[in-house]
């Protein structure tokens, strides 16, 4: 891996103004809270969390759909931010992104030709025809599309086909990084498998440099090398993904692992639960100190007060849990149990 | 022991202007009491129509339940009429949904919604029943059951909506409780506390219990016996230990080897190519042909019976003639009459 990171996030804020009611008390939700992290070359990264802690807001930050209130992202040593306009439509050749939902991501009256080479057309690259149609067939190849495909249009496909059709209109300009926002959830098991393979080899072929945006830990183990988990606009772990499967060192990681059903009956029959109480609070009003400590079996007085720093606890694992180092970690722990 | 339900053969097509959707096209099995059964399937295998079917809840036509039997506690239920049905539904056999958001009324407190059923089906007054709506709220952990039964359903989070719905469905202590991907919609932390206050009242109340789900892993946390569902038929029926150890079906096969699993990283995943069949089309063969890694010529033109292996399982795959034990063939295989 290159020392050099590909992305750079600085302390990236983003804070909404909300209203309850129409005349109600103005509010502030910090969907994204002072969150820092940087990005290797052809590295599979994941921002792994639930709904509401604020993993798409900065994906879209990411891409400069959205603008941070404070911090920066910082792409191959240029802020994102500070570019002019013209430096930002080459910088959105550089990365580019694939939704969720192969339903609503794609235009219902394009066909699928047009979709895939329409990048084309805005970027004014492969002017020539002949070129264009050969870069398209290699599109559609690396996809798995076939040719007969080009003149449909997409609610002739299903989930799966789309999600494809989706990957092809990404790679279309042959970009660096890809972010992709749960790029799977919305499909089938086994068409999932395809798609999940199918990123998987464009990565080694084209070397790209993923973030996967999920909420889903078996599909980004799957994926990724490493893994930032987020809880609350925070990121409150970010390790190797081995080593975060391994040797959580955030009791939320730690839950959260535990949670996840294994398909496997026989381990899940000798497994122990850390179930959490309650519900995520309303990120209206997060919990002070650590955002996680009313959920927290391990909270001692100070998680209330003070808000814990992001520490290095080993080599390349950081993990925001002041009392970490002094935690005991229980011998019923999941995890310890898989071994 | 007596199985409180048995679904035989049952299948319900809908009948649409220029064609017929085989939705559920052939399942079969028996619950018992105090156990789960899960139907697995991908989207669009039936699992959620063939649930639908068995209280009655399609919209006739176009949907019609055009053969088999399913049997309560030795009643088939195919034979009720609507009074007879409505003493069944919401009381001896209670449903969730997915998504417990559209399954609430959102005009109407959630108490409200709750002392409903108690008093539709135990004859309960207001008083009494809005109660015992507190009662249940506490029982499936709302806190502050007291002061939330006034709440309306916008006020409550995911989770809690999925309990309120839970809290409906236990109201009149069913004998079997259908749950449609109850924690689809949720997030994992809040799923893995949904799922264990289902086992724990299903342990309480001695609840048989079939699970929908499309997730694996709730399956293999959850399921005593498992069918699995493809394109609209029950391709392997077995308990939950055989079918993870040994699966028989060619699609069940790949089905457990195409899921991530965080237990064990794996370099690839073994997806199935291609995609599940249309389900208006009629086809001779097997459903998975197209997608079959094993398939003989045989698989294009004739249709898989149940055949019966030894340990009660059951597989419709050609590959398992020879091991079956055909004289305990009970249930018709899929050639009979099926009006189409």
């Amino acid at each position: 891996m290159s020392t050099r990171p590909l992305l750079e996030v600085k302390d990236i804020k983003k804070h909404f103004t909300v209203r309850k009611g129409l005349f109600g008390e103005k509010g502030t939700v910090k969907a994204v809270d002072g969150v820092s992290f940087s990005v290797f070359p052809q590295e599979s990264f994941a921002v792994v969390g639930e709904s509401g802690c604020g993993k798409t807001t900065l994906g879209r930050m990411i891409l400069a759909l959205d603008k941070p209130t404070a911090g920066d992202v910082v792409f191959e040593g240029r802020s994102i931010y500070g570019m002019r306009s013209s430096e930002l439509r080459g910088l959105r050749r550089e990365m580019q992104v694939i939704f969720q939902d192969p339903f609503s991501s794609l235009n219902p009256r394009m066909t699928v030709e047009s979709i895939i080479t329409e990048p084309f057309i805005i970027h004014g690259v492969y002017p020539d025809k002949a070129e264009r149609r050969k870069r398209l067939l290699q599109l559609l190849e690396f996809c798995g599309i076939a040719q007969s495909h080009l003149e449909r249009h997409p609610h002739e496909f299903s989930g799966g086909q789309r999600q494809r059709i989706g990957i092809a209109r990404a790679l279309a300009l042959n970009p660096k990084l890809i972010v992709a926002d749960e790029p799977v959830s919305a499909l089938d098991v086994s068409i999932q498998a395809q798609i999940l393979n199918l990123l998987k080899d464009l990565q080694r072929e084209l070397k790209l440099t993923y973030i996967f945006i999920s909420h889903d830990f078996s599909v980004v183990r799957h994926l990724c090398n490493r893994i930032a988990v987020m809880y609350l606009g925070r990121v409150v772990e970010l390790a190797e993904s081995e080593t975060l499967f391994n040797d959580p060192q955030h009791p939320y990681t730690e839950a959260l692992l535990s949670a996840v059903p294994i398909p496997d009956p026989n381990i899940e029959k000798r497994r122990k639960r850390i179930l959490l109480t309650g519900d995520v609070p309303s990120p209206l009003k997060p919990p002070p100190g650590c955002h996680f400590h009313p959920r927290c079996r391990y909270a001692q007085k100070p998680c209330r007060r003070d808000s814990p720093d992001f520490i290095e606890v080993k080599p390349g694992h950081w993990a925001a849990c002041p009392i970490q180092p002094f935690r005991q970690k229980p011998s019923d722990a999941a995890l310890t149990a898989l071994g | 022991m007596e199985p409180v339900l048995s679904v035989r053969g049952l299948r319900t097509y809908f009948h649409l202007d220029d064609s017929v959707i085989r939705a559920v096209d052939g399942i079969s099995y028996d619950l018992y009491p105090g156990k789960t059964l899960a139907v697995v399937g991908e989207s669009g295998s039936g699992k959620s129509v063939h649930a639908l079917s068995i209280l009655r809840l399609l919209p006739e036509p176009p949907a019609r339940i055009v053969a088999g039997e399913i049997l309560f506690n030795g009643r088939d239920l195919l034979a009720l009429g609507p009074q007879g049905m409505g003493d069944i539904r919401g009381n001896r056999i209670a449903m969730i949904f997915q998504e417990p958001m559209t399954s609430l009324n959102p005009v109407l407190p959630v108490g409200e919604q709750i002392a409903e059923a108690v008093m539709l089906h135990q004859g309960a007054t207001r008083e009494k029943a809005w109660a015992k709506a507190v009662e249940l709220l506490k029982k499936v952990g709302i806190p502050h059951a007291e002061e939330r039964v006034q709440d309306y359903p916008h006020q409550f989070s995911g989770g809690m909506r999925q309990r309120a719905m839970i809290a409906i469905a236990l109201s009149c202590e069913p004998d079997v409780l259908i749950a449609d991907e109850p924690t689809t919609a949720l997030d994992v932390t809040i799923q893995a506390q949904i799922l264990e206050l289902m086992r724990d009242l299903q342990k309480e109340y001695r609840m048989a219990i079939v699970l929908i789900t499309h997730n694996i892993g709730v399956v293999a946390e959850m399921a005593d016996d498992v069918a699995v569902m493809y394109a609209g038929r029950q391709i392997e029926q077995a308990s939950i230990h055989s079918l993870f150890k040994d699966p028989k079906h060619p699609y069940t096969q790949g089905l457990l080897s195409s899921v991530p699993s965080i237990y064990a990283r794996k370099e690839r995943l073994e997806a199935i190519g291609g995609q599940p069949p249309e389900l208006t089309r009629e086809f001779p063969g097997c459903p998975f042909v197209v997608r079959c890694p094993v398939a003989m010529d045989r698989c294009r033109i004739q249709d898989p019976p149940h055949f019966h292996l030894p340990g009660g399982r059951v597989s419709n795959c050609w590959k398992q003639e020879s091991e079956s034990e055909q004289s305990r063939h009970r249930y018709s295989p899929a050639q009979s009459a099926a009006p189409s």
